[in-house]
């Protein structure tokens, strides 16, 4: 495994690192529910702003449930229930008085497996925009090409945008949906194992995107894969079976876990 | 015998017997097809579209009865279309919790395999009974009838192939419930959608019992819809038990012609089905 020190974390305490960083989310005291299974259980975590935070642990951990509370998209199944807090700018988004599709338009998602949508290229793009913004078409079309071409997909998509966002391949789906993400704006993308569904080309271009994107967007996503962690996440969050066991700086959490759990799990003596 | 051949001669028995069986229903419907053609074909078939149905004896058409059955499929498509897609809509999309959409969903079953003719006499005891005439208006009543519970059905099961993650995407993205459901997912189930309608109108125009308690027939012209009006099931029903010829041959027209637009209907219901899901 290739340990790099990163500029803005590197060299100092994890404490002192965290310590400085400006907090976008907030998680207090969640505890979440599918039905009566408990799933994740008193979990206290901050997400920094405009860094890459990683979930790693073994399946049916409660990454992508963690995930999922943060755009509240558990709320579309009537069984799943969160309690607790996660305060994101100062506000509570598990409050019921919270508005989900502005909650949604501010906090981006991508799924495991590409989503396009059945219609163009194009309006697989313009789709997520047109829901808040009444844009005249040139700037739509500026806006399109700009999504396209923050997610790397541009030159390979411009002559064809009228096309249907299925026609692509499995690599260029998942970053038209990645573009999709980001052309509504928001100022968190959540990534649910983007690249589980790719080939090691497709993942690499993912990857060198995530970390373009991070000086713009607060980024947290879960990943199987813990090289993939390593070498993407500034801080890198260990859960097992609902529970937060460890987070720190990544480097950190792969060359000084500070819990035997964590260790093991690193080491491959687990999972 | 080792076991290999045994199994080899298991296989070409099996194999036989199917062909068999495939041949055997195959053989009957060509000779529907045989008989259609060969009889449909006696007509004179630039009367059949130009004239009216005639007395006993002297030349004429089916114009009357084709354009009654268009109007008539139409007309319950018309009405029957939106209903069943709303309906279907429901039940796939806000159906999963509460005891509403079970409770639709079976009654949508008996309704589906419900005998036209029950419709047929619903529809006379409910409408034409009370206003002591057959119409047209009561023959698209009851075909819409048919037309929703097919189309209620086809569009839920059409809904529920479009995997969640495609509403979770949508929903990611901040768009409301109504948005993703007209925008994404009945975006994606469409073809699907669109070919229930297209079985649904195939299966109401050769249609005759509900018809035949609402609708009855029209020697004459009429688009009038408080009038009886003519179409093809019935009149094919009359002329065929009659005793006239002309009136047979005109009978076996008009079954021809309802034939070969179902089997249109069908073969364009599939084309489209076949385009979107290779693309999908």
């Amino acid at each position: 495994m290739k340990v790099t020190s990163r500029a803005e974390v590197g060299a100092a305490e994890p404490a002192e690192a965290r310590a400085k960083e400006k907090i976008k989310i907030e998680v207090r005291n969640l505890d979440f529910f599918y039905g009566k299974f408990h799933a994740l259980k008193n979990v206290n975590l901050t997400i920094p702003e405009r860094r890459i935070t990683a979930f790693i642990g073994p399946s049916g951990c409660g990454k992508s449930t963690l995930l999922r509370t943060f755009n509240r998209m558990y709320a579309l199944y009537p069984s799943q229930e969160a309690t607790g807090e996660i305060v994101v700018d100062g506000a509570d988004i598990l409050s019921p008085r919270q508005d989900l599709n502005r909650l949604r338009a501010k906090i981006g998602m991508v799924f495991q497996k590409p989503t396009p949508f059945p219609m163009s290229i194009y309006d697989n793009i313009a789709f997520g925009v047109r829901l808040y913004d009444r844009l005249p078409t040139r700037d739509m079309d500026e806006r399109v090409e700009w999504a396209l071409r923050k997610a790397a997909l541009w030159d390979e998509v411009k002559d064809k945008l009228t096309q249907s966002g299925m026609s692509l391949s499995g690599g260029q789906q998942q970053r038209l949906c990645i573009a999709r993400g980001i052309a509504v704006k928001p100022e968190v993308l959540l990534l649910d194992e983007p690249c589980s569904a790719l080939d090691p080309i497709s993942t690499a271009r993912i990857e060198e995107l995530i970390s373009e994107l991070k000086s713009d967007y607060t980024i947290v996503m879960v990943t199987h894969n813990m090289q993939q962690a390593a070498r993407v996440s500034d801080y890198t969050a260990y859960m097992y079976l609902g529970e937060v066991i460890e987070v720190d700086v990544t480097d950190h959490i792969f060359i000084t876990p500070k819990k035997k759990q964590t260790e093991d799990y690193i080491t491959g003596r687990f999972g | 015998m080792t076991l290999y051949t045994r199994r080899m001669w298991t296989n070409r028995f099996n194999l036989l017997m199917s062909l068999f069986a495939t041949a055997f229903g195959l053989f009957w419907l060509a000779w529907i097809l045989w008989t259609l053609f060969n009889a449909g074909l006696a007509a004179v078939w630039s009367e059949v579209f130009t004239q009216m149905t005639p007395p006993p004896g002297s030349s004429g058409g089916l114009l009357n009865a084709i354009t009654g059955s268009l109007i008539m499929a139409g007309g319950a498509t018309l009405v029957g279309t939106p209903i069943g897609v709303l309906a279907g809509v429901y039940l796939a999309e806000f159906g999963r919790r509460g005891w509403l959409a079970p409770t639709t969903r079976f009654i949508n079953d008996i309704l589906l395999s419900a005998p036209s003719i029950v419709i047929g006499l619903f529809v006379y005891e409910a409408y034409v009974f009370r206003v002591k005439h057959f119409s047209a208006l009561a023959g698209i009543f009851a075909l819409a009838l048919i037309v929703i519970p097919v189309v209620i059905r086809t569009t839920e099961n059409m809904l529920r192939l479009v995997p969640d993650s495609l509403r979770e995407a949508a929903a990611a993205l901040g768009a409301p419930h109504w948005k993703i459901i007209m925008l994404v997912t009945l975006r994606a189930a469409r073809a699907g959608v669109l070919t229930g309608i297209l079985l649904a109108v195939a299966r109401i125009s050769g249609e005759t019992a509900p018809l035949l308690f609402t609708a009855l027939n029209n020697q004459f012209w009429s688009t009038d819809l408080n009038a009886p009006m003519a179409n093809l099931p019935v009149v094919i029903f009359q002329f065929a038990m009659s005793p006239y010829e002309d009136w047979q041959r005109l009978a076996w027209a008009g079954a021809l012609l309802i034939t070969l637009s179902v089997l249109a209907l069908n073969i364009f219901a599939r084309v489209i089905f076949r385009n979107r899901t290779t693309s999908y």
